[in-house]
Formats: C-alpha cells, structure tokens, sequence
C-alpha cells in the first residue's frame, strides 16, 4: 500500500515535470545556438490553447499536440524573423513574445474556457503496467511523458555526439569565427528557434490535453519562466535539464502533499518552496562556477550581422 | 478572454474621458431609473462565485426602474477603481457592488471617499463604523452550507478522510473549512479534512494538482472554496472521488459523483438593497443572512448519497432554518491543541468572533 502512494506520488512529479522538460530541452538547443528567448512563456500558453482547440476540433489528442507544436513554432517563426533575420535586440523581442503569446491564447481560447475534455490516454502493457512498485510509473504514462524523455535523449545524442551538433554548439560560441569558415551561422539559429518553439508549444499542449486537461487563460502559471531558469541551472547540459525539471516538478508536488499532511507550516511558505528551491539550486550553481567561469554559450544574446 | 479594445476603464484613462462623460451625448437613461454596477474579478460564467453573483444580477434586469451595467475579470488592483469611476461618470451608476474580497481596501474605501453620494456594497464581512457610511458589506452564513456538505461527505467517505481545496486562508475560507469538517465529525468524529492552499481565487492548473494531491493522500471526497470549482469538480469526478459543490449548482459537472452543494442566493440581498435606494433611503452598511433568511441554499442531493445521509442533513437543516443554530461550540481545539472554545460556549451563525477567524479547528490537517 505504502509503495503503491509512493509511486503515485513520484508519478505526479514526473508529470509535473513534463512541461518544463519538454520548453527546458527547446530552449536548451536555442541557447546553445547562442539566441536568448524570452518568450517560452508566451509560446507554451499560446501552444496549450492552440493544442486544445485543435484537439477538440479534430477529437485528436495527436493532432491536438501536433497543433499546440506548431502554434509555439509559428510564434517563434516571428521571433527569429526579427531577431535572427532582423537583427532585433533579443531580451525586447522575447518579453514582446510572452505579451504577444498571452493576448494570443486568450483569443485562441476564448471559447474553449471551460470545455471538458478526456485527459490523453495512458500507456497499458498488460503485465508490465500492473507490476508492484514501478508498474504504473514506468509502463503508464501518457505518450507526452515519453517523447519528453526521447528528446532528452535525442538532443544530448545530438550535441555531443553528431558533426551538426558540434556546429550548433560552435556557432553558440563564436558567430563571427564560424560564419568565417563559412557555417550558415543564421541558418542554424533560425532553425534552432523554430526547435525550440515547437517544444514550448508542445508542453504547452501537454498541459491542456493530460495535464489537467483543459484550457485556462494563463494555465502556464509561470512555468515557462521556470523553464528558462532551468537552462541556466543545467549549465546548458540536456540530462541536467531533465534533472532541474524533476526537482522543480518534486517541489511543486511535495509542497502540496506537505500542506494535506499538516506539517504546520504556513500554505504560503510551502507554496514558495518550488521558486525557493531553483533560486537555491542556481545560487550554490554559481558558486561553484566561480573557479572555472560561465559554462554560458560565449555568443549568447549577441546580435550576428554577417559582414557584408 | 477577448481584450475588448476600449473597455470603459481603457476609455477613462482618456484626457477626455471625464469631460465626455458630462455632455448630454451619454448613454440615454430613462428618468428616474437607477443604474446598477456588478463588478466580478473572474467571468461570469465560471460555475462559481463570479456566476452566482451574475445569475442574481440577471434576474435583476427583467424589475422595472433597474438598468444593471456590468464589467467581469477586473483584477483586484487599482483597476478595479478605475471600473467603479467609469461606472459612476459614464454610466451614472449610484449604487455599485464590487464582489471580490480583494476589492474593499484601500480600492472600495478610497472610492467611497471620492463619492459621497454613490452608494457602495461589498461582498464579504469587512465594512465596519469606522468606514464610511456610503459603503458597506454583504455576506451569506454559508458555513452552514459547508456544515451540511460535511454531514453528506461523512456518509460518503469510506477512506475517513475528506480533502478541501481551499484559495486563502482568510475568515470566511476557514469557516468553511471547519464547518466542513465539523459537520463531518457530527456523523464520524473519527474523520480528518486535509486543506490545501492554492493562495489565489482562481488558478486553475494548481487546483488540479491540489485535487490530485489530496486524492493521493487518501481523500475520498472533496470540496472546495476558490472562485471556480469547476476544475476541483471534474478533476474529483475524474479520479473517481465524490465531490460537494460550491457556489452554485455544480452537479452538471459530474453527474454521478456529485453529493449536494453549498449554494449562494444573493437575489434576496439585492432586492432589498435596490427597495432602498428607490425608496430614498440608504441601504443597510452590513447585511448578513443564512439558510433561514434564503441567502444560502443547497443543491439537490445526488445519486451518491444515501437514505441516512439525506435524513440526517434535512433533520439538521430544518434546525437551521429555525435559525441561531451553533457550529461552533466548545469545549474546541484548534488543529495545534490550543482551546479556541471553552466548554459550555458556543457561536451562533451571527456572531462577530466568526469574522476573525484565524484558525483550523482539531482534525484539520494544514496551517493558516
């Protein structure tokens, strides 16, 4: 009995960290690069309601998160159009984003607030799902839980261990050096915004469609914010990603099971352990960088104008 | 929600806005009618307490000599003041009732200063003589709503644990609380209510996740005190948990796993606060009212509750309506061990101490 909660305890956890490891990976890869895009946040609330207006229009979860993916992507389109094509400073264009991306949602949304909808379906093995313990965990997660977990995946694979991830991480460090040898410098920018604002769309979507499910003007709560503290927590490394997000998401669940149980500490002070615990995190992080220096992308937030 | 473009608020921020509002090209008024002003800090049809309020400001425009205006998802900021002005110069509104806690101080109160002759109804127990006398307060006994949902939830539960999502732990949310789960214990004092604090009226997603949280931790049937128990309802629902409702009447929402619900009736308060006014008179600054006075109602009983339980709730809601009847009654502890009643005490439903509470009584699991 004892194992069965705590797995279902873990079980949340895993599904609140989700979202931000799905917008912590996207942003990871455009970092890298060497963009900075403050905008997750307006590109994963503008996801979770294009997600779910196309799911419910189409009664696809697929479809759905294939909506709420390329509603991040369009919006980051925008982004790399004018910073990566235009050469807009990044830090104005991305918190225009998140204001564009809030105004957006809410438009998308608007009558869909409140609609009712099935949660997407969860994996079922049969004699794997049921095992004692981790049956559940492992074996009976929705599809979202999963890619997440294969982008992490995939996206370390490709960075450290593919030609095109060596040049991605190059052109994050040196535009100028890169463009120099002749690397498409804007190219791969633009591309990697696009990445990553198909997956702040994507855990938008999940949000909408298994988290909850169901759409709510501003239901990102902050979370792409998070996402974005992440990246730096992670030292721009994709398996710390998916760490920080597992750490945050433990926070924000075991904060709520620490007010069921009646610690007796105030529901204000345990609902700020989650924002407390990656302020800490990020603190005792720069600590101990102070030796060896920023682990930051040299080029990031630097506007590239190709000599001409 | 769709921004409008040039909501009256945007509109008064207009160099010319004040100015305009005097000219004769205003909205056309009948003479002698009285404007009303609602303002709700969520929409109006949130299956919570912005809708209840909005249902009764509904049955409200078909009474002759009323033109209600309305304004929804004002925050409780200096934007709510810029509502109420506009309600005042443009649509010459003389009566307002801002609903949302949030909304009194400083945001009501330094408008009622502003306005000496407007009149202004607050929904909550927060007006006192200190305050001015063109403001004033509202508010049901629907503690005793939430007694009765404890009293249905008890029969229910076979886990004897009871969850509460709950917005703020201020004193009407705690009395709810309480009243909860002493209703429960009336039946089964061996029940326990975990709570959870969301800290806003309305966020959606973390109500879920406090549904989800207090279902993994045993609970069996939940209830809720935010704007919107829309989310605590279906996700309850969905997890398999019985649910009491809220507000309004949520039982559309889970048909099956739906109990009863604490309802709202303000129509009755706000009849008689607009009898005032056309009558030339102020109206009352502090107006209080429960099951006897038909401020608060329950919702029907669902499939999920038995023959016993129906009877024991209708026995103690018919002692209800005879009025003065006692939740609160010592000897009582709150949830740290200390006497928050002595024995032989007790609070009726109109006593003022039930406006400070600042407590969880003994068997709630969670801190103010």
């Amino acid at each position: 009995m004892t194992l069965d909660i705590v797995q279902m305890v873990l079980a949340t956890v895993l599904a609140a960290a989700t979202p931000l490891i799905l917008a912590g990976i996207g942003e990871l890869v455009v970092e890298r690069s060497g963009v900075l895009n403050l905008g997750v946040e307006g590109m994963m609330i503008f996801g979770a309601a294009a997600g779910f207006a196309v799911a419910m229009q189409t009664d696809s979860t697929l479809l759905g998160a294939l909506g709420g993916a390329a509603g991040g992507l369009l919006l980051s389109a925008l982004f790399g159009i004018l910073t990566v094509g235009l050469a807009a400073n990044q830090v104005a264009s991305g918190l225009s984003l998140t204001i564009l991306g809030l105004g957006l949602s809410g438009l998308v949304g608007a009558s869909y607030v409140g609609v009712k909808r099935d949660p997407a379906p969860h994996l079922q093995i049969p004699g794997l799902t049921d095992l004692p313990g981790v049956g559940k965990l492992l074996f009976g997660q929705d599809a979202f839980v999963y890619l997440a977990a294969g982008l992490v995946a995939a996206v370390w694979w490709f960075l450290w261990h593919t030609r095109k991830g060596l040049t991605l991480r190059a052109i994050g460090d040196d535009h100028v050096a890169t463009h120099a040898l002749g690397l498409h410098v804007r190219k791969v920018r633009f591309l990697s915004v696009l990445f990553g604002g198909a997956c702040a769309g994507l855990g938008g979507a999940y949000l909408s469609l298994a988290y909850t499910p169901f759409w709510s003007p501003g239901m990102t709560a902050g979370r792409g914010w998070i996402a974005l503290a992440l990246v730096v927590f992670a030292s721009w490394k994709p398996l710390r990603v998916a760490a920080g997000a597992l750490l945050f998401g433990g926070a924000t669940v075991l904060q709520l099971h620490a007010q069921a149980a009646g610690l007796g500490l105030p529901g204000q002070l345990l609902s700020a352990v989650p924002y407390l615990a990656t302020i800490l995190a990020l603190v005792l992080l720069s600590l101990g960088q102070r030796q060896g220096g920023s682990l930051a992308p040299a080029a990031l937030g630097r506007v590239f104008t190709p000599s001409r | 929600m769709i921004a409008r473009p040039f909501s009256r608020r945007f509109l008064l921020q207009g160099a010319g806005a004040l100015s305009l509002s005097a000219l004769p090209f205003g909205r056309a008024r009948a003479a002698g009618s009285l404007t009303v002003g609602f303002i709700y800090v969520g929409p109006k049809d949130d299956y919570g307490y912005n809708q209840a309020h909005a249902q009764a400001a509904k049955a409200l425009k078909g009474m002759p000599g009323i033109e209600i205006t309305e304004e929804e998802r004002v925050p409780e900021t200096n934007a709510v003041e810029k509502t109420m002005e506009s309600m005042i110069n443009l649509d010459g509104a003389t009566l307002l009732f801002p609903t949302s806690f949030g909304y009194y101080s400083p945001y009501l109160l330094a408008e009622a200063k502003k306005n000496p002759k407007i009149q202004f109804r607050h929904c909550g127990g927060l007006w006192s003589d200190k305050d001015p006398k063109n403001a004033g307060s509202y508010f049901g006994y629907i503690a005793q709503g939430q007694y009765l949902n404890g009293i249905v939830a008890a029969h229910a539960s076979k886990s004897k644990k009871i969850g509460f999502v709950a917005a703020k732990p201020i004193p009407q949310v705690l009395n709810n609380v309480n009243a909860f789960l002493l209703g429960a214990q009336s039946v089964d004092p061996s029940i326990t209510c975990q709570v959870i604090f969301t800290g806003e009226w309305s966020l959606a997603v973390k109500e879920a996740e406090a549904t989800n949280a207090l279902i993994d931790g045993g609970a069996d049937v939940v209830t809720c005190h935010v704007d919107s128990p829309k989310v605590v309802v279906e996700t309850a629902a969905r997890r398999g948990a019985f649910v009491c409702g809220y507000h309004v009447d949520q039982s559309p929402l889970a048909p099956q796993k739906y109990l009863t619900g604490a309802e709202w009736n303000w129509l009755p308060i706000y009849k008689d606060f607009i009898a005032s006014m056309q009558a030339g008179k102020v109206p009352q600054n502090f107006v209080r009212g429960g099951l006897a006075d038909g401020f608060v109602k329950m919702s029907p009983y669902g499939p999920g509750v038995s023959e016993a339980a129906r009877k024991n709730a209708d026995a103690v809601k018919a002692e209800m309506l005879k009025g003065g009847y006692e939740i609160i009654k010592g000897p009582l502890k709150d949830n740290t061990g200390k006497e928050i009643v002595a024995a032989g005490k007790a609070y009726p439903e109109k006593a003022a101490e039930l406006e400070s509470t600042n407590y969880l009584v003994a068997g709630v699991k969670g801190s103010v």
